[in-house]
């Protein structure tokens, strides 16, 4: 029999039963719509992560207190400003160095009020992080040398507190200290987890005043170039070291933080992958009960065809394009499904998905490959058949 | 007659093994179904006649003796070498029509060249052709549920017939048909076999089997009596 009237059969034989195949195609539908879905939301998570760590700058040396380890607790840091001043000399230039001191403080301008993430920072925090301001000025070195009380607004708190006013040369209170704000910056969203257009910086001096305390929290560097970054980052930790022998310090790179969150949410992708294609299964589990059914169902036919020629190997045939059609269109509208559902994610709600080729290129070939193996038990029996038992049949 | 037999049985056996029990449905037949013959086998139920139709349409295979059809030994065969010996040489006509129900007069028809590779043009024209020579050119595009009995029947004729066949095995070809229609029926047969075709009727009805140029009758597995007498040749006991 040749392949083109085995399809014909194998549609007409669908047609026959239209509900039970619509209702056989689901459970392959759901299947694969989870599939695809899940792992678009898994890999629009995962780039988004890698584009907000490489959005910091390239080449950058983040240095914290403690070890970066699975498991470990951080570690309350001890460093001050002079630990600054020491880490300026072995990089050899200030621009490059940033420090944090952070604190969560409420903002307020007239009766309005924000919950801010305020940051005691330098006035390099623009060029070693990649920060633009949307408007007005950031501070300068020696607003953080004296220790003066001015702000820069993150583009949410600014739009809480000023509306659509120009908030620049305004007066605000952070933690019931007056600052003036002199600079306002461009939107960022999120990043890691974290709204990054609710920060509020003021100079890190100031900030040590409003907190009672001389600590910083960590430290920046943007490196010149990738090839120093490693000998830059040893430099810089034994520095810190021999200012306190009794702390361990940690330079990580942005490359490890990708590597780290790289893998963690690989894993998490091929698990959500994995739970769906459980699904997958079960859908093709279902598509082999049916054709069971359908077997038995036309068996007095199986038998007429063999009776007028057909051979096992055509009759196989039949039933395995069968349930190949039966899985490849569950699989087709799956995939429709699983596309809409992860664009309809993206943009209704603040996860982030993307359709790859090989999800989809994946999925198809799955659901088919179900067809072919969850088809291939009851077309060998549909081909065995005794014509005689089967023409007997009623 | 110079041309080979279409279909040699020897010493033929059938035994069934069900629940380990072995029952005996043919016990040694032998008979041979010349080209352009007509012949009936005759028996009561459990005779084992079905069995014998089976054997001689290459449908099962014997456990004993030689089955040769169109010359070939079937015990030599694979399952699908068989397909196609039956694809070549024989056409079923089945008591019960055997139709596919979803399926056109015309397709109907045709589904034995879709196992021989013919090309649709070509399966519907000769499908429409023999649709034609069995009276029923006006009903090529309707659906068995659509048809009489004897329509039904009469489609799948010219289905046995659309390979060009040297045998027809009928099974009780008029059992689900009243006397009229199954009166044109056999008329249809006879006028196929004058035109070459050997056909074999397997029937417990006498009047119809009365009608075949030869009878065989059978009874516990085994033939007990060949009448009339053949006319030309002598048959092997």
């Amino acid at each position: 029999m040749r392949l083109a009237e085995a399809w014909r059969v194998a549609v007409d034989a669908l047609r026959a039963n239209r509900l039970r195949s619509v209702l056989t195609m689901l459970g392959v539908v759901i299947g694969v719509a989870a599939v695809v879905a899940l792992v678009a939301i898994g890999t629009g998570t995962k780039q988004q992560i890698e584009q907000q760590v490489e959005g910091l700058g390239s080449n950058l040396l983040i240095v914290v207190p403690g070890r970066l380890e699975a498991g470990a607790a951080p570690t309350a840091s001890t460093m001050t400003l002079d630990d600054v001043d020491a880490v300026t000399r072995v990089v050899g230039d200030r621009s490059r160095v940033a420090v944090t001191i952070q604190s969560g403080e409420t903002v307020r301008a007239g009766s309005r009020s924000s919950f801010a993430s305020m940051q005691g920072v330098l006035e390099t925090t623009p060029t070693v992080f990649v920060r633009r301001l949307d408007r007005g000025s950031y501070f300068s070195r020696s607003d953080v040398s004296t220790g003066r009380r001015v702000a820069v607004l993150g583009a949410a708190v600014a739009r809480q507190l000023f509306g659509e006013r120009d908030p620049i040369g305004r007066q605000i209170t952070v933690g019931g200290v007056r600052f003036r704000v002199t600079g306002t910056f461009e939107q960022l969203g999120q990043s890691l987890g974290v709204d990054r257009d609710s920060e509020v910086h003021i100079p890190v001096t100031a900030a040590q005043r409003l907190l009672g305390t001389d600590r910083i929290d960590g430290l920046a560097i943007r490196a010149p170039d990738r090839e120093r970054i490693d000998a830059l980052g040893a430099a810089v930790v034994a520095a810190l070291a021999e200012r306190h022998p009794d702390t361990d310090f940690s330079a990580v790179t942005q490359e490890q933080i990708l590597g780290v969150l790289g893998d963690i949410l690989g894993v998490l992708t091929g698990v959500l992958a994995a739970i769906a294609g459980i699904s997958l299964l079960v859908g093709g589990v279902g598509v082999s009960n049916i054709m069971l059914v359908s077997v038995r169902e036309r068996t007095r036919e199986i038998g007429l065809r063999k009776a007028v020629g057909a051979r096992p190997r055509d009759i196989g045939v039949q039933f395995l394009l069968e349930a190949v059609l039966l899985t490849t269109i569950g699989g087709l509208l799956g995939m429709a499904l699983g596309i809409s559902a992860a664009l309809l994610v993206d943009r209704l709600s603040p996860v982030p998905a993307a359709i790859t080729w090989w999800s989809l290129t994946l999925a198809f070939g799955v659901s088919a490959t179900v067809g072919i193996v969850f088809g291939v038990v009851p077309a060998q029996r549909a081909g065995r058949l005794d014509p005689v038992v089967a023409l007997r049949t009623e | 007659m110079t041309a080979p037999p279409a279909i040699v049985a020897t010493d033929v056996r059938r035994v069934y093994e069900l629940d380990g029990v072995s029952v005996a449905a043919l016990r040694g037949v032998s008979l041979t179904v010349q080209p352009g013959d007509y012949l009936a086998i005759v028996g009561t139920s459990g005779s084992g006649k079905s069995t014998l139709m089976h054997l001689l349409g290459g449908l099962d295979r014997p456990t004993g003796g030689t089955l040769l059809i169109g010359g070939r030994d079937v015990a030599t065969l694979t399952p699908a070498e068989m397909s196609r010996l039956r694809n070549e040489t024989i056409g079923f006509v089945f008591q019960s029509f055997h139709l596919l129900s979803r399926t056109t007069a015309r397709d109907n028809v045709a589904l034995p060249l879709v196992y021989r590779g013919v090309g649709r043009r070509e399966r519907r024209a000769r499908a429409t052709a023999m649709l034609e020579r069995v009276g029923l050119g006006h009903r090529v595009d309707h659906r068995p549920n659509q048809m009489s009995g004897g329509e039904q029947q009469r489609v799948a004729i010219a289905r046995a017939l659309v390979t060009g066949p040297s045998v027809l095995l009928a099974d009780e070809p008029t059992g689900n048909l009243d006397t009229t229609t199954g009166q044109s029926v056999l008329a249809l047969l006879e006028s196929l076999n004058a035109d070459g075709v050997a056909v074999v009727l397997v029937t417990h009805d006498r009047e119809v089997a009365d009608r075949a140029r030869r009878q065989i009758v059978m009874r516990d597995g085994v033939i007990v009596t060949t009448a009339p007498p053949p006319p030309v040749d002598a048959e092997a006991r």
